[in-house]
Parts: structure tokens; sequence; C-alpha cells
């Protein structure tokens, strides 16, 4: 059927099943604009405020749904507003489809109005990038980009579509096939490989799993969760793998790196084999690569070989899919006639307890502030355990990673490898987008949440009624932190002053605002704020913390797994 | 230890500079690099000479293949292979050393392909080291002016780089 480009965009996106498209208008996507006014039958656009929430939303529904998120904004301004998302998106490995508008083909290169070099500006932070110069290509353009941001690693794609393109007619039928001479992903971890990985991990004395986010990516938490309890041995896993296997299940040690917990990080370091699944030892996770894991072999599982051996030597690279390796791992195991050596395994787990005894999340519970450690735990009990949690980036993101445990994949929501402020709000839309019956919950900082607040007045638009929860405790919480250790308390620009009262913010967007700030009533006014009541509207939680305090454990940069400062 | 990594990109506009820009932005070398179409439309021959550990140039070797535009990748210098590049240089000649760098041009095969009353373009072909001993032995006070090629290089024997 002939259409024009734009109508050619809308009608591949819903034939590609997409149902959300976050975005903005801007003068080289008008074209597209009106499709979507004209054509768009099942496709739900979001307007947001400011770019990168499109794509920061987006992200967040890619995360909670698995599903790549998609994104539309307009040329020059547009495409750089959205440049921070993409790079949250491509250090994560999150699937992403980002359209941006650009100047017609004819004026590309004179420096026209709200021109940018799309492709130019985002090459190093996409998985790969697209200009569609000829209508005719659109479609099967869409469906490459579609198929790179899904498969093997995923990542984000950028197309930038001309405004002419989007004029252009063309003759449009859904592209059912794919094929790229240039890109074949690895369907299969090699068989050799995994047979000699298992009979390692059967004679392993003080073994550890590591895992990391790819294991949330690749749907593997059921064959993880298997395997676990099949080998029992402890389990560590990363900030971005987070609930991919119970926390509260016993053979979890917590969450490792630089602010993980006592007992893993101990686990690793002690650690004679370490069995690496869908994590890249970066560095906030290895401490100082000298240090690290002296006497571990180490078996690592990655779809992508560019991570292996990338940080730490491996011993057992296992390139593959991480379903597929667990699934090959747990058939080997099944039919091995190898045996653990359950005696190292229990004196093992001796050990373990032994340093799990320290109890290293401790904190002080009886002072007249609160505590920002209390305050997650007290959402952690009034939405039950059970909420999607999106969180922006400082203090805050390390207290809800290390005091709201997560049972279930997809329910941690956070820029782990950007590290970036103002990714939480937008997180949260994207998730309560998906699941409109689900508690969503973005735990936040004053400094944090001002970096894409105006995102409030697009949940009033669609009734988001998601739940941020602002640890408020006027700094800037873990540079703070690291001026108090490491610049003699020379606090430089971490005090954030003249804050507004965002109680009334919240309730001048039309919602909810609440303020807490008696440890005595904390956890009555949480369950008010997660009960019924309030189920239908978004409510702003300021809750006024204790200043002073700060994220433990730490490893502080250039130390290694063992040299934790406690309290 | 230097390597030269061979490949095979789409011939599209941009695929050069993912290739450059993923060396800038891991903080690669790159000593020499070129690029040219092959006897197939589609596609782009592109040679570059890079130096590291092999621990390093294997992860060059790692994170060329994940661009979606590269097709295929060789390290040539894994194998026995054939390198050559092409060298014009262009030298001040007077009086007495016009003779002798007739002579030292003689001796390394090269061709004077131009002549002038003060100057002398060479054109040479061989190894990079043997256009670095050939600059070597010129004074280099004499140079003119120096235009190479980067290197280029195919696997001795059968084993091809093809798709």
């Amino acid at each position: 059927m002939e259409m024009t480009g734009a109508q050619i965009l809308i009608h591949y996106l819903e034939d590609e099943g997409v149902e959300h498209l976050w975005g903005y208008p801007g003068g080289a996507v008008l074209p597209i604009y009106d499709a979507l006014d004209t054509d768009a039958k099942k496709l739900k656009h979001i307007l947001v405020r400011h770019e990168q929430a499109a794509v920061h939303a987006a992200d967040g529904y890619a995360r909670s749904t698995g599903k790549p998120g998609v994104v539309l904004v307009t040329s020059g301004p547009g495409a750089t507003n959205a440049v921070t998302g993409i790079a949250t998106a491509y250090m994560d490995s999150i699937p992403l489809i980002c359209i941006t508008g650009q100047v017609p083909t004819g004026m590309i290169g004179l420096d026209a109005f709200q021109e940018i070099d799309t492709v130019g500006v985002t090459r190093p932070i996409v998985k790969h990038n697209f200009l569609v110069k000829n209508v005719d290509d659109l479609a099967s353009t869409l469906k490459k980009a579609f198929y790179l941001a899904t498969t093997g690693r995923p990542g984000p794609v950028v197309i930038d579509i001309p405004k002419d393109v989007q004029n252009a007619k063309s003759n449009y039928e859904y592209p059912q096939e794919v094929e790229m001479r240039s890109y074949l992903p690895i369907t299969k971890g090699h068989g050799g490989q995994i047979k000699k990985a298992v009979e390692l991990m059967l004679s392993a004395k003080k073994p550890i799993l590591y895992t990391g986010g790819g294991v949330i990516l690749g749907d593997a938490s059921d064959e993880l969760v298997d395997l676990t309890h099949k080998l029992g041995f402890p389990i560590t896993q990363t900030l971005m793998g987070l609930g991919a296997f119970p926390a509260s299940d016993k053979q979890s040690v917590g969450m490792l790196g630089m602010h993980g917990t006592y007992e893993a990080n101990l686990s690793m370091h002690n650690s004679d084999l370490i069995i690496a699944i869908g994590a890249r030892f970066d560095d906030r996770v290895t401490g100082n690569l000298e240090k690290f894991c002296p006497d571990a072999k180490v078996i690592h599982v990655d779809i992508d070989p560019a991570s292996i051996s990338k940080n730490v030597m491996v011993d057992i690279p296992i390139v593959g899919p991480v379903k597929q390796v667990l699934t090959e791992m747990l058939r080997v195991l099944a039919k091995t006639e190898l045996k653990l050596d359950q005696e190292a395994l229990a004196d093992w787990w001796l050990q373990i307890e032994g340093w799990r005894a320290t109890n290293c999340l401790r904190y002080d519970k009886t002072g007249a502030k609160i505590k920002p450690q209390a305050a997650v735990e007290a959402v952690w009990k009034a939405t039950n355990g059970d909420a999607y949690v999106s969180s922006d980036v400082g203090q805050h993101q390390m207290f809800a990673a290390q005091y709201y445990p997560f049972d279930k994949p997809r329910r941690w929501l956070n820029s782990g490898g950007l590290g970036t402020m103002g990714f939480g709000l937008p997180a949260a839309m994207g998730a309560k987008m998906a699941f409109p019956n689900a508690t969503v919950v973005c735990v936040t900082g004053e400094g944090s949440i001002q970096m894409n607040i105006q995102e409030l007045s697009t949940c009033l638009q669609y009734g988001l009624s998601v739940k941020v929860i602002c640890l408020n405790n006027g700094f800037l919480g873990m540079v703070r932190q690291w001026q108090e250790f490491f610049y003699e308390r020379r606090y430089s620009m971490s005090y954030m002053d003249s804050l507004p009262d965002f109680v009334k913010l919240a309730e001048s967007y039309g919602h909810v605002g609440v303020r807490i700030d008696d440890p005595s009533t904390l956890q009555a006014q949480l369950d008010e704020v997660f009960s019924e009541k309030y189920k239908n509207r978004l409510v702003f939680v300021d809750i006024i913390t204790d200043q002073q305090e700060n994220v433990y454990p730490m490893i502080p940069a250039g130390a290694g797994l063992n040299e934790m400062i406690l309290v | 230890m230097k390597h030269i990594i061979s490949m095979l990109i789409e011939n599209e506009s941009g695929a050069l500079s993912r290739v450059s820009g993923l060396f800038s932005a891991r903080g690669y070398n790159i000593h020499a690099l070129t690029v040219a179409p092959t006897e197939d439309d589609s596609l782009s021959r592109l040679t570059l000479v890079t130096s590291g550990t092999a621990l390093e140039v294997e992860q060059i070797v790692k994170h060329l293949n994940r661009l979606i535009d590269v097709v295929k990748v060789l390290d040539l210098t894994e194998g026995s292979h054939i390198e050559r590049e092409l060298m014009l240089i262009k030298l001040s000649t007077t009086g007495d050393t016009r003779e002798e760098y007739k002579r030292l041009v003689d001796i390394f095969r090269g061709d004077i392909i131009d002549v002038t009353a003060t100057t002398y373009t060479v054109q040479m072909v061989g190894k990079s080291a043997k256009l670095d001993a050939f600059i070597d032995v010129i004074d280099s006070g004499l140079i003119l002016e120096t235009v190479r090629s980067g290197t280029v290089g195919v696997m001795r024997g059968e084993k091809c780089l093809h798709i």
C-alpha cells in the first residue's frame, strides 16, 4: 500500500506490536505527529516534558517488561536532549529504539535550523544507528533496528529520518524477515566449555556465583535459581542483577562491590572459583584489580565476547545466551557422575555465616532523625516487598539496593552503568504505564528529583500514580560522603540550599504531597501513602532524613574487596 | 607489538568513522589506516596498523567484530602474510646529490617518477620497515614531502579474507 514515510513509520510500529511511544514534537517530526493523529489505531503516544525523560521512560518500560522501549523526538535539541537517555540505556544494555527527526536531506550539512549530526553525536552510545535517506528503505531499516536492539547483547538503536523522507511516498509492507551478513548473534554456548565449567564447579571448595544484569536481560532467572539450588553455592548479585535470584533465599549473600555486603565481598575475595554469569567485572564491583580475588579461577558466561577477559582474566569463557548456557549446565549436571565436595562446601558456608554474622547493614535506630535506611525498610514493609522500584543516583540508590530486597527480576530499575541522576521518575513512569495496577515507587533524593521534576506534569496528564519517595537530607549525599572521607570534610558545592517546598510543589502539579520528619510516624504515614486511599494518585513523599548518614559498607577507590570500611 | 588488522566493512557512509571512533573512544592506537572499495561494490577493505599486548589486540578485534558495519576481521600478523606500503617522497636534489640519490633509489628498487632541475619525486613500494630505512639514509633536510599509503596486506597462500 502506498503511503508517506511518516505513515509507514506509524504502521510499522503498530505491526511490530509497539504499544507506547514516548516523545515530544518539533519541526522535523511534524509529518510523523500528523500521521500519528490520522493513522494510529492502537499506538499510544505519551507526551513528556523533556526529551531526556522520554528516553528514560521508554527505558523503564523496557527494563520492567523486557520489550523494547520506543522514543520519538525532533532534530537538533530534541536529539541532543535524548543523548543522556540513550547513553544510559547503552551502558546497561537496554533494548531501545529512538526515532529522531532530521532536517530535509537537501539541507543536511548546511547548518540548517535545528540541524545536528545525530548519527555522529550518538555513534559512541548506540549499538547501531541509521540515517534513512530513501523512503523505500524505511521499513527494512526499522526492522533491522528492532532486530539489533533486541537480540544478542541488547542496546539502543537510533534511526534518524529527514523530513523529506517522512513526506516521500513508498509502498509499505511489513517486512517479515531480516538478514544482516555482518550481524549474527550467538545462539548457543560451546558444549565442551560448558562441560568443562561444570566439572570445575563440582571440584570447587570455595565457589561463588556472581551474577549480573545479563541474567535479567536474558530472562534466565528461573534457570539461575534452579542451578544455584542444585549446586548449593553462595550467590552474590551486582547492582544491575538484583532480583534475578531472590534476595530472601538463604543462599543469597547480597550485593557485592563498592557498597556490597561484608559477606558478599569476603566470599568473593576468598573464593577458589568465581562463576560469573551475565556480569562484566565493572570497576565498582572489582575494586582494585590487582587485589581482586587472588585465589579464584574464573568461569565467565556472557553473550558479548568483548566482555570476557576485559578486566579480569577468565579461565573458562563461555560465549552464549545465559538462558541457553544455564539450561545446558543443568542438563550436564543432571547426567554427570561427579559429586559436589559437600564437606568443603559445609566449611565454606561456616566461614560465610561468620562474615554474615557481622550484620554489616546494621544502623543506629535510636536517633531523633529518620535514617534513610529506615525509610527504605519502611517502604519495603508498606509495599510488601513487591513493588517496581526505580531509583535515581546517589546515596538513596545504594540504600534502596541494600534495604529493599528484591525477590523477582525486572523489579529494580536503576541506572547502574552511566549513573544518571534524573533517571528515576521517568523510569517509574515507564513501568507504571506497562503495569498500571502494580505499585511503582521512585526512590530519589532532593538533588536527583530536580533533574527531571517536570515529569510530574506528565504523570498528571496520564494518571501515572507513581509514589515518589524523596530521601531529603539537603545534601548531594554521595558527593558529601566522598568529601567527608577523601577531601577532609570540605563540602564543596554539595549542600543544596534554597530547596523548594516539595509538598506544595507536588500539590501545584495536581498531586498529593506528604512530608515525614518523625521516625515514630514513618511507618504509619508510609502505610497510608501506599493504601487504597491513594491508589490512583501520585504521592510525593518528602522524607527529611539524617544529614550525616553515610552508605556502609564501603570499599574506597583503589582498595581490594577485603578492605572494606564497615561503619 | 605491531599488528596489521585487515577487515571487510560495509561500503556505507559512516562505516569508517565507526572504526576510527572505536579506536579513539577506547584509547587504542592507530599507526596507519587505509581504506578503499573492493571488487564487490558493497564492501570496502580497511587495513590498519596498531600496537599493543596480545590481550589488548584481542580486545580490539573483539570490539571491531561488535561493530555492525564490520563484516569480517583478520589479524594478518597472526599468520604468514605479505604486507606492502606505497610511498611518494619528494627530495631536494641539486649538484652531487642527484647522482647519489639516483643510485640509492636503485638500490631500494624505487622509481623516480618526476624530475625537475631541483627535485626528484621517488615512488617506492615495500614493507613499511624498508620505507623507513630509505628515509633514514636520506639527509632529512633534503626531504621536501613524504606521503605514505599506510600498510595493506594479504595472507600468504590460499587463506583469504572474504565473506
